[in-house]
């Protein structure tokens, strides 16, 4: 448990709690932030070598994951001036409860997979599924949709996290491919959110329940 | 030379967004899409030379899927100009360069051999196809696509972890560390199976999103309900049939590995679930458009199955992935121009179809029998070929089950498709001066002709390559 890569992990997923818990919208855009900063540290310290590859791994997703991408949300928070998650449709306590039993259930099941000698005894696989199950938590239940994207998007760091197990076997290519995909996607939910914002005045998706049979 | 696949749309988008006027940026569409689908023929006789890439390839699968895709799109993009040419209050730059950047993508992932590529593909045809839904700027269709966006993108991130569990058992069983899919296919022994196990769901689950299986097709009915009929067809006919390459791929490396067993449990059932929600969904619609989606979980549906079934139901899943795709054109594109002439997609303002546009009504009665598995059309062989493969199979009751719901999705589609297209036009289509023209009703005919055609006749080159793309999705004995 001493080992960095676990520090690093063990905090990642408490802010994983942090997101979940509170009610603070730009809370939620600076834990999600935070968390990608040290994230982009994980490939310097699970990879031991210094390479060039991995250190632009390990500045593009500081640049994407910590910068740009909080930085686009946190100014389409600004231009609609809301400040709180109101009202989840799910509450934060009992949100906070399945983010434990997420968790809980991610060591419990990362422990029936085989690793490979070098991965032993490390949170990699847990860590990676708890914060994929956070971000689906966070996605599924709250009602603003850049709260939805901050859910994405730890989703996202979630598989970042598994990604890391893999960074010999992923040559560069793929990984700027994925983070560009990710900014992409971002971007484009921003400019969907901006014209949430034009046609119905507020941000919350329960507006958006026309189509349905 | 297989890079010219991508690159000539991508070249077409650009000059798509360069091209000043809107009638002449129209036209750019089919122009690059006639292209596409010229160099695709050309590489598949061998007229142009194919390189021997280790990350694109042209492969009998490839072949099949993307001619599909490439021929629907010259259908659609003909249709384009007729169809933009009533939509001159709407800018159509970002809808014509969309529309190419999605054929650049989807001809990105049919070539793909590398399981990150197709994974970057798939999730490139998502964000290409955000913008075409969103063409309309109304309330419902920002709704539609915002849980297209956000409902997609999760699924796509599940592949994505699905993927990374793959090259991880890969990786655990000691195989050399790449993801082309030649080095998987060959390393598949020696894979370690739970996570095998475990990265096939994902997989499964993510591209299975993507094609609309249920219960992951929740987006697919409010997509395709907004979208307007080129995006329709290109999402029915082509984003599921390149969603189905990608779930096929993986497949193949299960197979190889072992797992095919597994595997086949799984398609059985999933294919089963959608076609028996599609049943229940589709009786009683009153939405043509969402009509179509359900029919579309339907047809995905019956591909996974034709897989999980194996033997000949993988040529028939194969056929039916060609037939499906042509169809849906059909079905799509017709329904835009009864959208358009009653100003509603709705049965409470549908009806008469036939007598007010009898070429666009008749050809859509003609999809519906085609889609439902009539003879003489093309679906029909292909359904008939499922059936059998399930019946001689050892899985009576699968294909009992199968026949049993195709009766109940012909009676239910047949009774919305019937009651729009007889009887006499109400008044709310007075209103609307749409009428039809060669420009909207030629591409439809041409589409229909080719699953007429297909009912009738297989060509040899067809079947034989049809064998080849089945090679490796067979079960293993």
């Amino acid at each position: 448990m001493t080992h960095p890569v676990d520090i690093l992990l063990v905090l990642v997923i408490l802010l994983n709690f942090l997101v979940l818990g509170t009610p603070s919208l730009r809370m939620t855009i600076r834990g999600a932030a935070l968390q990608g900063v040290l994230l982009a540290l994980l490939p310097l310290l699970v990879h031991r070598g210094f390479g060039w590859r991995v250190g632009a791994i390990a500045v593009a997703t500081m640049a994407l994951k910590g910068l740009l991408i909080p930085g686009l949300l946190e100014k389409a928070m600004r231009d609609v001036h809301i400040r709180r998650e109101v009202e989840p449709y799910v509450g934060f306590v009992p949100s906070l409860f399945l983010c434990a039993v997420g968790t809980a259930l991610a060591i419990l099941f990362s422990g029936n997979l085989p690793l490979a000698p070098e991965h032993a005894g490390t949170l990699l696989v847990p860590a990676s599924l708890a914060t994929l199950l956070s971000g689906f938590l966070v996605l599924t239940t709250r009602k603003k949709a850049i709260s939805q994207v901050v859910g994405y998007l730890i989703l996202e760091n979630g598989i970042f996290v598994f990604g890391q197990l893999l960074i010999e076997a992923m040559p560069f290519l793929v990984e700027a491919g994925v983070l560009l995909d990710l900014f992409v996607g971002i971007f484009i939910m921003g400019i969907v959110i901006n014209h949430i914002r034009q046609e119905f005045s507020s941000l919350d998706t329960e507006l958006l329940s026309e189509l349905k049979d | 030379m297989e890079v010219g696949l991508v690159l000539l749309p991508l070249l077409g988008a650009v000059v798509a967004a360069l091209v000043r006027s809107p009638e002449r940026r129209a036209w750019v569409v089919p122009a690059a899409g006639v292209l596409h689908l010229l160099l695709l023929i050309g590489l598949v006789l061998g007229n142009v030379r194919a390189g021997r890439g280790f990350w694109l390839r042209l492969d009998p699968l490839a072949t099949v899927i993307l001619g599909t895709i490439s021929v629907l799109f010259v259908v659609a993009a003909f249709y384009a100009p007729g169809y933009l040419a009533l939509r001159r209050d709407r800018d159509n730059r970002v809808f014509c360069s969309g529309l190419l950047v999605f054929l650049a993508m989807t001809s990105l992932l049919a070539l793909a051999q590398h399981l990150g590529l197709l994974w970057v593909a798939m999730e490139a045809t998502t964000l290409a196809t955000a913008p075409l839904l969103y063409f309309n700027r109304t309330a419902r269709s920002l709704e539609a696509t915002w849980k297209y966006l956000m409902i997609g993108s999760v699924g796509i991130a599940i592949a994505l972890l699905g993927s990374l569990f793959l090259a991880y058992s890969a990786h655990v069983g000691g195989a050399e560390p790449s993801l082309l899919f030649d080095d998987l296919l060959a390393g598949a022994g020696s894979f370690s199976r739970p996570w095998l196990r475990a990265a096939f769901v994902l997989l499964l689950v993510g591209y299975g999103t993507k094609m609309g299986l249920a219960p992951l097709h929740t987006w697919k009915p409010d997509a395709y309900g907004e979208a307007s009929g080129i995006v329709g067809a290109l999402l029915a006919g082509g984003m599921t049939n390149a969603a189905f390459l990608a779930l096929l791929r993986v497949y193949r490396v299960v197979n190889a590995a072992g797992e095919g067993a597994f595997a086949r449990e799984l398609l059985v059932f999933m294919g089963l679930v959608s076609i028996a929600l599609a049943a229940v969904f589709v009786v009683r619609q009153r939405d043509l458009k969402r009509m179509l989606a359900y029919s579309s979980v339907e047809h995905v549906g019956i591909l996974v199955l034709g897989i999980g079934l194996g033997g000949i139901g993988v040529f028939g899943s194969l056929l039916h992935a060609i037939n499906n795709g042509l169809t849906k054109g059909v079905l799509f594109l017709s329904v835009g121009n009864i959208h358009r002439a009653f100003g509603s997609k709705h049965l409470d303002e549908v009806s008469g179809a036939i007598s007010r546009l009898p070429v666009s009504g008749s050809l859509f009665l003609v999809g519906f029998f085609a889609i439902t598995g009539s003879p003489p059309f093309g679906p029909f062989v292909s359904e008939f070929t499922i059936v059998n493969a399930a019946i001689g199979g050892g899985h009576a009751v699968a294909g009992t089950l199968l026949l049993v719901l195709l009766g109940i999705v012909f009676i239910g589609m047949g009774s919305t498709v019937l009651s729009a297209v007889q009887g006499r036009p109400g008044t709310a289509s007075a209103g609307t001066p749409y009428k039809d023209d060669l420009a909207r009703t030629a591409p439809i005919l041409v589409a229909a002709a080719l699953v007429l055609l297909l009912g009738l006749w297989l060509p040899e080159p067809l079947v034989s390559l049809l064998e080849r793309a089945a090679e490796g999705l067979e079960a293993r004995p």
